[in-house]
């Protein structure tokens, strides 16, 4: 399972970063999202995967008695999920406008910043 | 009520955003409320900053979860320091900002996401728990993306284009390093990593984690090989915007480099080495790229990439005095940015245009107004007793006792240019001749301003030259407050004891 | 996607959902739930009506901008953080919680007028961006 989750987070990464460096902004897009499901992957992964029950404490009990699993990470991914959903959905809305701006895909072609005003 | 008050800002602001949120179009009382309000963050800021300064390093955890499980905020000296003077110069743009932000991108909310901005950069001065300053971080870039496309040009949207992904990439990696500094400690606490750390066997996950955390903050602080996005985009946005993004933006990677590398990761001699390279490159690259640029505002924002290679030279040299000039360096680099950028758009609303070919004559026409505009200009290039010349002479005596001779060269290489970059900008936009130039129709010019607006408009610079003067004069004060900032970070036994008194 | 199916099931749907929301809030404090997920639930809820009935059939039942749920929820998540702080001399956001628990509710603490808070900003962030894309389609 480990082994699986790693080299998935591995090709995650890969193909994000791949999707970034190409000229569509679509694609651009797209490549940020495959990579930050990467780093959330790679949170889940890195918090030590245990099969074991929820971390509440029975309330005839003090302490625990059984396996349980740690909730740090999945609240770390929580709110990396709720955060990279604020910005996706910017983002999109941003690539919108661009191309409406600027009428075009293509990156490359974006550079009226560089122009001198 | 005492132990609360790290939090005070800190709630304030969120207080502020939440009140203009609800007035979202009334424009006029958003003004006052915005500018009310930072006056009175600006009081809870210094109110912190003595309470600290008095009493030593101060912590909440909040919702009482004790460190090392809650997130603890820690308002130490260097996080005092920095969010009063974030409060100082969010005082000066909402000043600014409500006399030459014109209302159709006012009425976007703009202020709202203003002092959520604010919110963001307090947050992640005072909070002592890694995740949460991702968090902070986020809040931080998400309200200056809305900030940086309010109003929707066509350099605007590219300039955000390239600002958003480099930042989110940024962002990405940052949280990559997250998870490998948790999968090796088990632990999200600043003070309890710097704990667990140092006795971990896995040295070469450690400086992996480490580069990692160097290369997130290494962007959003724009240093050498990694800045690009910041001169695509830093021109395109209002001027009071580009204001608060030059003065803070990049100062808050600078901030988390200087926690996370005198906290968490010590002793490494290639950390040490690799950023004072990046810091001679940032000083040269940062310098030339200044040296050929025509908009007033590009050379500002070249100028800001050269300047971030003081603080990461006075962090790479790693003794108490150098992070003692890195420090006094930021502090005045903060106030004078901001100015700087205020400047620019004084600049552009009296005359219309930012091109320097076609700039000129604005000494003869406003003499004071040009006097006044001359300190910020002689404070940045560090004309003693100015405030940028004490820094320098802190980090060049450090690099002296350090044998970084090449170091020493690239500091005094870079405030050379520094110094003929300003005095082009300096000849060009005030000395020269006026050029003729057609009335913009539908431009708000700084001669139709009301008198309230022209008082909104100029008082900020006032100030913020006012403060910049006395970080100049009063460099004494200031001396002492960098040098025990300095002290701190550098004996972090003090701020592990405070974040968990029990260990 | 105007079918006469669609648009006949989201009616009844509608309520459900909503129902099934705050019930989903309500359970958040210790088993899975809690605000965000409500909240998200509810703004389905809206968005399928507006797939059926069309955006306008929408805005007009919710009566107001859903924009407005982002300050409201932020004031309420806030000032049941700020309690602690202003009456107690408490950490920010500690929880207060009534001794007594009430009928059908259960136990009530700052925790749930947070959780409502979140509820409500989830809602209003995501309507409001819903709705911004789709006007501009």
């Amino acid at each position: 399972m480990e082994l699986l989750l790693a080299i998935m987070t591995g090709v995650l990464y890969a193909a994000g970063l791949y999707m970034i460096l190409r000229r569509s902004l679509v694609k651009l897009i797209i490549g940020l999202i495959i990579i930050s499901n990467g780093a959330n992957l790679l949170i889940f992964l890195l918090g030590r995967i245990t099969k074991g029950h929820p971390p509440i404490i029975p309330e005839d009990a003090k302490m625990f008695s059984e396996i349980y699993a740690d909730p740090v990470p999945q609240a770390l991914i929580l709110t990396a999920i709720v955060i990279s959903f604020g910005l996706q959905s910017f983002a999109i809305i941003l690539v919108k406008r661009a191309y409406k701006v600027v009428n075009t895909d293509d990156i490359d072609k974006m550079n009226a910043t560089d122009e001198e005003v | 009520m005492m132990q609360q008050v790290v939090t005070y800002p800190l709630l304030f602001q969120l207080l502020l955003s939440i009140i203009l949120m609800f007035v979202w179009r009334r424009i006029d009382l958003q003004r006052i409320i915005s500018i009310c309000g930072s006056l009175v963050g600006v009081a809870l800021s210094g109110w912190l900053f003595f309470h600290v300064w008095t009493n030593g390093t101060q912590t909440v955890q909040a919702a009482s979860w004790d460190a090392p499980f809650g997130i603890t905020f820690v308002a130490d000296t260097l996080a005092a320091t920095l969010v009063l003077l974030t409060s100082i110069s969010g005082l000066a743009v909402s000043s600014y900002s409500s006399a030459s932000v014109i209302p159709a991108r006012l009425r976007f909310g703009y202020f709202p996401i203003f002092h959520f901005l604010l919110l963001g950069l307090i947050g992640a001065f005072l909070t002592g728990d890694i995740f949460n300053l991702y968090v902070w971080f986020e809040i931080i870039i998400i309200s200056s993306f809305v900030l940086i496309t309010l109003g929707g040009e066509k350099p605007q949207i590219e300039g955000a284009v390239k600002y958003f992904t480099l930042n989110i990439l940024a962002s990405i990696i940052f949280l990559t390093a997250i998870a490998v500094m948790y999968g090796l400690t088990g632990s999200l606490n600043m003070a309890d990593l710097a704990v667990i750390v140092p006795k971990l066997e896995n040295r070469g996950l450690v400086e992996v984690a480490a580069i990692l955390f160097l290369i997130g903050f290494g962007i959003k602080s724009a240093v050498f090989p990694l800045y690009f996005w910041l001169p695509a985009s830093y021109h395109t946005p209002p001027s009071a915007v580009s204001a608060i993004f030059g003065g803070l933006l990049t100062k808050v990677g600078v901030y988390a480099l200087i926690r996370i590398f005198t906290l968490i990761f010590l002793d490494d001699i290639l950390l040490d080495d690799i950023l004072l390279i990046i810091a001679v490159l940032t000083l040269f690259s940062g310098a030339i790229g200044a040296l050929v640029q025509k908009n007033v505002r590009k050379v500002f924002s070249y100028l800001i990439i050269c300047h971030i290679g003081f603080m990461i030279a006075g962090l790479g040299m790693f003794t108490e005095a150098a992070i003692a000039g890195a420090i006094f360096y930021l502090i005045h680099d903060i106030i004078v940015k901001t100015n700087l950028f205020m400047i620019s758009g004084v600049i552009y609303r009296i005359k219309g245009t930012i091109n320097i070919k076609s700039l000129g004559g604005l000494y003869e026409k406003y003499p004071k107004l040009s006097l006044l505009i001359a300190i910020p200009f002689f404070s940045l290039i560090g004309i003693p007793p100015l405030s940028g010349f004490w820094p320098k002479i802190s980090l060049i005596l450090a690099g002296l006792d350090t044998n970084n001779y090449i170091v020493i060269g690239g500091i005094i290489f870079a405030s050379l240019l520094t110094l003929i970059v300003i005095a082009r900008v300096w000849s060009e936009v005030f000395w020269k001749n006026p050029v003729k130039l057609p009335k913009r129709e539908h431009f708000l010019y700084f001669e139709d301003m009301t008198n309230l607006r022209k008082v909104q408009f100029i008082a900020p610079v006032v100030f913020l030259t006012l403060v910049s003067l006395y970080i100049g004069f009063g460099a004494e004060h200031i001396q002492q407050i960098s040098s025990r900032i300095a002290g701190e970070l550098l004996n972090h036994g003090e701020y592990i004891k405070a974040v968990m008194p029990k260990s | 996607m105007k079918t006469i199916i669609l648009r006949t099931a989201s009616n009844y749907l509608l309520p459900i959902l909503l129902l099934f929301s705050i019930f989903i809030l309500l359970r958040g404090h210790y088993l899975p739930g809690g605000g965000f997920v409500g909240g998200l639930i509810a703004s389905i809820a809206f968005v399928l009506h507006a797939f059926a009935n069309g955006l306008k059939d929408t805005k007009k039942l919710l009566k107001f901008h859903p924009g407005y749920l982002m300050p409201a929820g932020l004031a309420l998540s806030f000032l049941s953080g700020l309690l602690p702080v202003v009456g107690f001399d408490e950490p920010f956001m500690t929880g207060l919680w009534l001794h007594h628990p009430l009928p059908v509710i259960g136990s009530i603490g700052t925790a749930l007028f947070f959780d409502i808070g979140v509820y409500l900003v989830v809602q209003g962030v995501t309507l409001t961006i819903i709705f911004t894309i789709s006007e501009s389609a």
